[in-house]
């Protein structure tokens, strides 16, 4: 789960680490209320969960009264896009802080390295936007530290990440002591990252964290109840909506085949084999491992409720998903669920024959059973371009 | 031969008791693997149909000879039962439960490394020795013995490859299912380092998918420490870029963790990417029968 900016500083503010004052609002009135309180200049930021707000015009500087209502006019409802062309994102809430009196901006994070299987904390001092193209070309100017299974991350660890990335003297205690309440914030939350960009060191040598970017481990969520009631992501699509909802892992495309397999690994294969049929799939959707029959209802309600889907392919391999289980979710779906489009069916694995015998038992309209996964690919192709 | 299970593994099961647990720690049994324990805190002294329950996994390992644990509890307990095998010296942990929390794993691995311990999951479907030992959820039936090792991220997509060489008339030598957790307990180079070593494997199937750089890193590592075949696959051609939050994962992967990159830097160290399982299934027979 990404945490939005503000509530990374919320997190921040609760592990010690300086944020300046802000308040969050959602309406034009409110952030001009918090301008007024806050007082001028102040920033107003767009809330999203991405990156690249500044260069879409997310963030603005308002010198006074008319100022911040023209900028929360213009950012409140605003669509931005990631740098990879992600999303839109539609700004529902905005960040309004003091500005700060900046003499030096550092770039810091702390990251879950997968494959190092360790904790790895990364500081530059020339931080800002292209930390990533620093790191290309200038490696030595990203200091990176590992922090080692047994020996942790303090003090002693924190100073020398510090001095070698070149933090000027009188400002080395103050960001040696963020990066440490930094790594215990990452702790303390099961948080996979967080990452300070820009880190700032004041006019008066203060070190604020400017922005943030976190994000939670969803695994751990049971255990950060005040993180879990952050969950305020917005979802745009009604289809991802309504999945979320009921608990299915969906994630809407922009072709007209549904699509619906067992494990997250089968059902890209899945996408992928139908694209290379000439089909365009309409969207990914895991059914999971042991879906029951309701499960299947859902999943069948959610993949028509989009108009765009001609024919729906079910490729299904059980493991811990029995087939006579999928098979009756298929026939209590077209008992209580308008379907309306040629459903396309392979079942293989546990107890794939009893499934397959109740469908052909119930000899459903529109119904096609198929035996290897590339003639399913080819045939409900051919049924999305009939129809 | 074959690896990790086999004739000698002697197995205890946290988690029998419950309802998934029961339903496949049986089916592992039928198939001849030798479940000899099961364990659940409180319910030591029971048995299900004929496997006795202790309430401690260093329990089972002393009276029975356990050294073999499969995880099968709920992710909120799974991490401490892991923890138990580990210190109860067990030397193989495989654990199926899903959603247990990335912080966990850290620890875990590490505590499992320094005690020598080999972990496999979570989040993973198991290992299937065809012919010696199923532990885990693999549907053995869609498999036969044979001399391919197939090491896997995904478990559905295994089940397909695996059924796919059947029909190409191969057989397995074992079905390892490594899991797509960001933190896992083995990942592809540490099985293709048994692979490598185990008599009865010919050739290795490795299945991939989008996300962090493990294929990239293995293809580098074939290039170098593999002499046998290997045919990979690839899943994720036409998912969605994920959504990337900040700079520190790209600058610490160096990889984009795209389908394509991970396809690319494959048939750059000479490995064939199959297009789909199908074709995958027909590349392991092609290079097989060649070098037969």
């Amino acid at each position: 789960m990404d945490l939005l900016e503000y509530q990374g500083k919320q997190l921040f503010a609760r592990h010690g680490v300086p944020t300046p004052e802000g308040r969050v609002a959602d309406t034009v009135e409110a952030a001009v209320e918090a301008a007024d309180e806050i007082g001028y200049p102040c920033v107003i930021k767009a809330q999203v969960q991405i990156g690249g707000r500044g260069k879409a015009g997310g963030i603005k500087v308002a010198e006074n009264r008319q100022q911040a209502e023209e900028h929360a006019n213009a950012i409140l409802g605003m669509d931005i896009r990631g740098p990879r062309g992600e999303g839109p994102f539609t700004v529902h809430q905005v960040w309004i802080e003091r500005a700060s009196e900046i003499d030096a901006e550092y770039y810091a994070s702390i990251i879950l390295d997968r494959s190092a299987k360790k904790v790895l904390a990364m500081l530059s001092t020339t931080g800002g936007m292209n930390v990533e193209e620093i790191a290309e070309k200038d490696p030595d100017a990203l200091v990176r530290r590992y922090v080692e299974p047994h020996e942790g991350f303090g003090e002693a660890q924190a100073e020398t990440l510090v001095a070698d990335a070149g933090v000027e003297e009188d400002a080395r205690g103050k960001t040696a002591e963020m990066m440490v309440k930094l790594h215990q914030a990452f702790n303390e939350s099961d948080a996979t990252l967080i990452e300070v960009n820009p880190m700032v060191v004041t006019k008066d040598r203060d070190v604020i964290a400017l922005d943030s970017k976190v994000t939670i481990d969803n695994s751990a969520l049971f255990r950060h109840e005040d993180l879990a009631e952050m969950d305020e992501s917005f979802i745009e699509d009604p289809q991802e909506r309504m999945a979320k909802e009921k608990g299915l892992t969906y994630v809407k495309l922009d072709g007209d085949i549904g699509i619906l397999g067992n494990g997250a690994g089968l059902c890209m294969s899945t996408l992928d084999v139908v694209a290379q049929a000439g089909g365009k799939p309409a969207n990914f959707l895991d059914a999971g491992g042991g879906s029951k029959a309701e499960a299947i209802v859902d999943a069948l309600e959610v993949i028509t409720s989009d108009e765009k889907v001609k024919a729906i392919l079910f490729n299904i391999f059980g493991g811990i998903t029995r087939g006579d289980e999928i098979a009756r979710g298929i026939i209590e779906a077209s008992q209580r669920v308008e379907i309306g489009v040629p459903l396309v069916v392979r079942l293989d694995g546990t107890n794939s024959e009893e499934g397959l015998g109740l469908l052909a038992d119930a000899d459903l309209p529109d119904l096609h059973l198929e035996k290897t996964m590339l003639g399913a690919a080819e045939k409900v192709v051919e049924l999305a371009r009939a129809s | 031969m074959s690896i990790i299970v086999d004739n000698d593994t002697k197995l205890a099961i946290s988690g029998l008791t419950g309802r998934e647990g029961t339903f496949h720690g049986l089916r592992n049994r039928s198939y001849g693997t030798d479940v000899v324990a099961g364990v659940t805190p409180k319910k030591g002294g029971q048995d299900v149909e004929g496997i006795p329950i202790f309430d401690t996994i260093k329990e089972a390992v002393d009276e029975r000879g356990a050294n073999t644990s499969m995880i099968f509890v709920p992710a909120r307990f799974a991490a401490a039962a892991m923890k138990e095998a580990i210190d109860a010296g067990i030397e193989t942990v495989i654990t199926i439960t899903e959603h247990i929390p990335v912080h966990d794993m850290l620890d875990l691995y590490w505590k499992a490394r320094d005690a020598g311990v080999r972990l496999i999951g979570p989040n993973c479907p198991g290992v299937l020795s065809p012919g010696k030992a199923n532990v885990g959820i693999i549907p053995a039936q869609f498999f036969e013995q044979g001399s391919i090792g197939v090491v896997s991220k995904s478990g559905t997509l295994t089940y397909q490859i695996g059924n796919e060489l059947k029909q190409a008339g191969l057989g397995n030598s074992t079905i390892v299912g490594i899991g797509g957790d960001p933190i896992v307990g083995s990942d592809f180079i540490d099985i293709l380092t048994l692979f490598e070593d185990d008599d009865e494997t010919e050739l290795i199937v490795m299945v991939g998918e989008i996300g962090g750089d493990a294929e990239e890193r293995a293809a580098d590592f074939i290039a170098e420490n593999v002499s046998k075949p290997v045919v990979a696959y690839i899943a994720g051609f036409t998912a969605p870029p994920g959504k990337q939050m900040g700079h520190a994962g790209a600058i610490i992967s160096g990889s984009s963790g795209t389908a394509e990159a991970k396809k690319q830097a494959l048939e750059a160290q000479g490995i064939r990417v199959g297009k789909s399982p199908t074709e995958t299934a027909q590349l392991a027979a092609e290079t097989i029968g060649a070098k037969a």
